[in-house]
Order: structure tokens, then sequence, then C-alpha cells
């Protein structure tokens, strides 16, 4: 690829060059050199509203200014080279980075015009609004009912057993996951194949009833049949969830999501509905980056 | 030369082999092109030569220093003359330390028969001969199996083989070792509780609720008969373990949570060595203190509430056990718990689970197996401790479940049986290892019992 396409690389070394001139004469600015974020970064009635995110590790700036909006009932994905802050950005919005003691998060971060790093804010009723899936599958080692309904014992959603059985069923079932197990709701959660644990975790995420899931690279560790399942389950849970999806995987995010964020060493490049990005990115970055020429 | 000063000289011998075939091996390798073209690296070679060398000798050394007494002893008792041979195994051993004190110069071979004195002298020179014999076998098979495998050097051989499987060999060995050592342990204590239950019955040993273990040493001797029933020690030994357990397992566990779960870099830094050090102090030190200051400090408190206290109790005792133990517990499971994947927390944490629910929930029954270990570990610490209780709970065997009172523990029982003048194979002596072996009975099912459980409510992540 580089002996064919030699002043590709001249040209990301430019760029680089030219970020590390821009950062020594005009540190505060936000877009160091990389530019504004390209495309449409805000929107109207936003279910987030962030705005100029930086997070720290101890003293290495890991996201360096970044302002976006997320709208409703929409699939968002982020993507970007491996350490460029997606996954950081993402742990950011329901305060999973809390538990990290050398992470610090500055700027606005707003969740229905509420702040989520306000002091008073209860983390617990932020979590329960904003679900999470990880990249790994991680069941708890209980069994298939117990996984899928320890959000809603935790959070008293069910008065009566018969509430928490419909619970769980319901769960199970959105996470297409209810005809596989039906029978063996008893046996752990741990002895499903990968892509049944993935959607059991996605099940006991959307037991509580969350208003936004968070999947950080959800099928990386699946194979192309349950990594299908999968992205057919977000496609429908996106009615009624709004969904932030980190992938590495540019078809899983062209054909999930309505807009697509393309992450840089910890910038925002650009932000568009998913089409314009994949078809014509307005930045060089993003257009190296889909065409495969680095990253 | 002596076995002390042998040993340094067969180690260094080892060293010697090592270098010598390391030289060899590259001295062979050069010509072909490099040590690629040798079958090991010459390491190998070296490490073969050096266990060709040491591992030998030593097998034979240790063999001729476990053999060489006996030996000596039966020719030397063979040797004497027929008016000294002696004829019981008891006047045996009286005989040749008659010999061997005259041969030592302690006691001076003017005052011994002559028989003595002329075995005292053949002793010193069978002595002489035996370390001359041994010097000159180990060295000579140290050298040669040094030289042989020197010798054997060559770069088709695979050495790398040969030493991997003489490691595993070696490796086996020292597993074995500690089965071996239970099995004997086990076996030196049936023989004797066997004994005892030729004088004593079953039934008032294992049913028996008096314990007093006094047997008449004279057979004119007035009174005392002894009774050895085991319960109030057991009874004893159970009261003061469930204190003790009391005390250790919520300490334990919750500073273990907290130093895994809460505390910051720096706090953790600090609690867990002095957690840690809890485990250092030694039982005396732990005695004194149930003695002189908690035992004390309870019998006040219990009188101020209107309830008598002896100056030595279970609690007292109980308590301080517990204190001593709480490091078995917490080391244990801060590490068990810090054990279980970050991926459990989070998965817990992002369904907004508090820290508190998530440790309850799902890591504690993914960390139980260890935990349970931890409080295993305790119990056995609890049952077989001995200085405390000695110091702190008495030597009465009171049959109680009133922690307030004076009992007594197994172990502590042991221990004062084989104290002092007894004939050995009185009941008095024997019943200790009746109680010992009822001890090993009682802490492997235990053992046994808790592993089935563990295994039963254990979550398995993976």
């Amino acid at each position: 690829m580089n002996t064919m396409n030699p002043n590709i690389v001249n040209e990301t070394a430019t760029t680089e060059t030219r970020a590390v001139s821009a950062a020594d004469t005009d540190i505060s600015h936000a877009d160091n050199g990389y530019g504004e974020t390209v495309g449409k970064p805000f929107t109207d009635n936003p279910k987030f509203a962030l705005r100029d995110v930086e997070v720290y590790y101890g003293d290495t700036q890991a996201i360096k200014g970044i302002s976006l909006d997320i709208r409703k009932n929409q699939v968002i994905s982020f993507i970007g080279p491996s350490g460029c802050g997606k996954s950081t950005f993402l742990r950011c919005l329901n305060r999973m980075n809390d538990s990290i003691d050398s992470c610090r998060v500055k700027g606005r971060l707003e969740l229905d015009g509420q702040d989520i790093y306000d002091r008073k804010r209860d983390v617990v009723e932020l979590r329960a609004r904003v679900g999470m899936v990880f990249q790994k599958p991680n069941p708890f080692p209980k069994s298939i009912y117990d996984n899928v309904a320890y959000g809603p014992r935790i959070h008293g959603l069910a008065n009566r057993k018969s509430e928490l059985d419909d619970i769980v069923e319901n769960s199970l079932k959105k996470a297409g996951l209810w005809a596989e197990v039906k029978d063996r709701l008893d046996s752990p959660g741990t002895g499903l194949s990968g892509g049944q644990q993935q959607r059991l975790c996605i099940a006991r995420a959307i037991a509580v009833s969350p208003e936004v899931v968070l999947m950080d690279e959800p099928c990386s560790a699946l194979d192309p049949i349950a990594t299908a399942r999968i992205e057919e389950l977000i496609s429908e849970l996106s009615e009624s969830y709004t969904i932030i999806i980190v992938t590495h995987s540019m078809q899983q995010a062209a054909r999930v999501s309505h807009r697509t964020a393309y992450f840089h060493l910890g910038h925002l490049i650009e932000v568009n509905e998913t089409n314009k990005v994949f078809t014509s990115p307005q930045h060089e970055l993003t257009e190296s980056y889909i065409t495969g020429r680095f990253g | 030369m002596q076995p002390a000063n042998l040993f340094p000289l067969i180690v260094v011998l080892v060293a010697i082999a090592f270098a010598l075939g390391y030289a060899r091996s590259r001295a062979l390798a050069m010509p072909l092109g490099g040590i690629r073209n040798l079958k090991s690296l010459p390491f190998y070679y070296a490490a073969r030569a050096a266990m060709w060398c040491g591992l030998p000798a030593l097998l034979i050394l240790a063999c001729w220093l476990g053999f060489e007494a006996k030996v000596i002893q039966t020719l030397i008792v063979g040797s004497l003359p027929a008016e000294l041979r002696p004829d019981t195994a008891g006047q045996a051993s009286l005989v040749l330390s008659q010999i061997s004190n005259v041969a030592s110069g302690a006691l001076s071979g003017d005052f011994a028969p002559e028989g003595i004195a002329a075995a005292a002298e053949r002793l010193e020179a069978l002595r002489a001969q035996s370390t001359f014999m041994m010097t000159a076998l180990v060295l000579s098979i140290a050298v040669l199996g040094g030289f042989i495998a020197w010798l054997r050097i060559a770069p088709h051989i695979n050495a790398r083989e040969k030493v991997e499987s003489t490691l595993r060999k070696i490796f086996f060995l020292c597993a074995a070792l500690a089965i071996l050592t239970t099995v004997g342990i086990i076996f030196s204590v049936i023989f004797e509780t066997i004994r005892f239950f030729g004088k004593v019955s079953f039934i008032e040993f294992f049913f028996g609720t008096s314990w007093s273990p006094q047997t008449a040493i004279r057979a004119d001797q007035v009174g005392a008969d002894g009774a050895f029933g085991m319960i109030p020690l057991f009874v004893g030994t159970l009261l003061i373990s469930s204190i003790a357990m009391l005390v250790a397992v919520p300490v334990g566990l919750m500073s273990a949570i907290y130093l895994s779960e809460y505390a910051s870099k720096p706090v953790r830094a600090i609690f867990k060595p002095a957690l840690e050090m809890l485990a250092g102090v030694p039982t005396v030190v732990y005695g004194f203190f149930a003695a002189l200051t908690v035992a004390p400090f309870i019998s006040d408190i219990a009188e101020a509430i209107g309830l008598s206290a002896s100056s030595q109790s279970a609690l007292a005792a109980g308590l301080v056990m517990g204190i001593m133990i709480i490091p078995f517990v917490s080391s244990l499971s801060d590490d068990v718990i810090n054990a279980v994947p970050q991926t459990m927390r989070d998965g817990s944490l992002a369904l907004g689970a508090t820290q508190s629910e998530t440790m309850k929930k799902v890591i504690f029954p993914a960390a139980l197996p260890g935990i349970m270990g931890g409080v295993l570990l305790a119990v056995s610490r609890a049952i077989g401790e001995t200085m405390i209780v000695v110091m702190a709970a008495g030597l009465a065997a009171n049959m109680t479940a009133n922690p307030l009172e004076a009992v007594t523990t197994v172990t502590v029982q042991i221990v004062t049986l084989l104290v002092g003048d007894q004939e050995f194979d009185s009941a008095k002596t024997l019943a200790a290892f009746a109680l010992g072996m009822m001890l090993f009975i009682v802490t492997l099912l235990l053992n046994i019992v808790a592993l089935h459980v563990v295994r039963k409510y254990r979550e398995q992540y993976d």
C-alpha cells in the first residue's frame, strides 16, 4: 500500500507537523491544528449535549476538547484508529471512568439538560438511565435468569415474582435470546456461547429500561454470524433507545448507525450522517481512514 | 573428613564439572560451526555433567550417614565378650551408651569393665575407618561421575532431554516428600493410639464427659485411675475456636473488602503490611496480652454487670486468638477479591449497582472458594493454637458452653500430657497420641466438608 502511494505517508506526516506547531502557538484553542470538527456535530433537542470535553489520565490528555450532540433514539457510531479516545469518551457518558483514580474529566456534559459530572449527581441513577455493553461479554457467574434480573432487583423494578419474570422474558425477547434459552433459564450464563453471552449482556442492560445504551466494540469478540445477529438487534433497539456504539468495523458503522463520528488522537475530526461520512468525507483524515490507508 | 566439610567440597566439584562441561561442549561445537550445531545448548551439557557429578555422590553420602551408626553398633555388639553381651534391647542401648561415653572421654575407661574399654577403642577405630571410607567413596564417585559425563559430551547427544527428565524426577520427589511426611505422621500416631485403646475403652474415650488423666505411677499408689473422656476437651476447643472465628471472619473479611475495593493506594500500602504483621507476632506475646490485659478486663466487666467470671476465661483466649488469625482471613480474601476480573465489577456498576451491591452480589460469590480457603486456614490455626489457651484459658477441663469460665483444649492437654516425668507406655502419655489422632481426623473431615460446600455454592467466572 505504502509503496503504491508514497505521497499518503507524506501527507500524514505534514498534518502531524502542523499539529505540533499549532499546539505550540495556541494551546487553549480546541482545534489544535486539526481544525474545527467538520460536518454537523450539533443537533436540535439533543439527548446528550457535550461541550469542550477534555479527559486526562494523570498528566496525559486523552481527549482534547470535543463538542458533540447526540440525538434521541438514534444510533451514532464512534470510529477511529486504536488509541484515539473513542472508548474513553464513551465511558464519560455514564461515568464509568470514575473507578480509575487518575482519570479527570473537564468540560460540560449534559444528559437531558442536566450536568452528568455535577457533584450532587447520583451516579447510580445516571447508570440506570445510561446502560452499557462491554467489548468482552461479561455475564455474571450466575444463572441466565439471575443475570437479567440483577438490574431490576437492584432498582426495585418488580414488586412480584411474576413481574420480574415478565421483565426477564421481555428483555431476553428484545435481545433475541429468548427462544434459545427459555428452557434453561437456570443454567449458568457463563455456559452460553460468546454471541449468546453478548446478547445476554444486552438483555441485562435493557432490563432496567435505560434511555441510552453505550456499546464498546460489542462485536469484536464474536464471529460473523453472531455479529450479524447483534447488528440486527441494534437496529431493532434503536426504535426505543439511544445507542452509542464504538466500533472498529466501518462496515458495521455503515450498517447500523444514523450518524458517524470519526476520532483521531483525542480529537473529534468529523461528524455527519453516516452515508455522508462514508460517501463524501469532508476531512482528509476521515477519508484516509475510511479508505483504509491507515488505522 | 567430616560430612559437614564433605558437602561443600561436593558443591565445589559440581561447579567444576559444570564449568568443564560447558567449556568442552563449546570446544566441540566450534569446529562444527558454532553452538547451533549441538543437539542442545552448552548449558544443558554442563548441567548434565554437574548432575552426574553431584547426584550419585550426595545420594551415597546420605545413605552412608543414615546407616553408619547402625552398622557400627551391630559390629561392636557382635564383638563384645560373651559375659557383656546384652540380652534385651534395653540392655543393649545401655551398654552402647556406656561404650560411647568411654570413647568420647565423658567416662573414664578406668571405671568401666575391661571389655567396655576395649569396645570403646574399637568404636573409635571403626568410626575413623568409616569416615575415611565415606570420604574416599563419595569423592571418587563425584569425580568419576563428572568425568564420565564430561567424556560423553558429544554434539549428537540430546542433553536437554536428559536434564529435563532428571529435573522432573527431582520435582516429583519433592512433591512426594510432603505426602510421605503426612503418611509418616499418621503412622507414628496410629500405633500409639492403638496401644492407648488397649488400656482405655473406646466408649470411655469417645463418650466420657470427664477428663482427668492422672494415673498411678506405682502400683501401691493411692487413687487416681484417671478419666479419659475427650468430650470436655473438644467442647473447649470448639468454644474457643468459635469465639475466635466470630472475631476473625467478620473483621478479616470486611477489612479485606475495605482494602481491595474502597481504600486508596496510600492507605492500602500502610494497612496491608500492618495487618499482616499481626500474623508475625509470636503467640506467646498474644498469650501475655490475653492473660494480663484482656482476661482481667473481661472479668471486671462481667462482675460490673453482675456475672461471675473466672480470671481465666474462654472468652479472653478466643478474642485474642481471633485477632491473631485476622490476617489469615483478610490477606487471602483480599488476594482472591482482587483476582475477580474488573469486567465483573464494570458489568455490575454499569447497571447502576452501588459498590456494596456489586461486592455483595457479584464479587463475593465469585471469590467465595478463595475466601473459604482463608477461613479454613484460620480454623486450623484456631484449633491448633496452644499457647494463648494455656496462658489465658487455663488447664481445667470444664465441660461448659459459658465463655466466661475456664476451659481447656485438645492441644493444650496434649502438651501437658507429654510434659513431665511419665512412663512412656502409661495410659496418660498414650492418651496424647489418641487426642492427636482425633484432632487430625476432625480437621480432615472439616476440610472435606468445607471443600464440598464451596464446590456446591461457588460461582465460577472465566
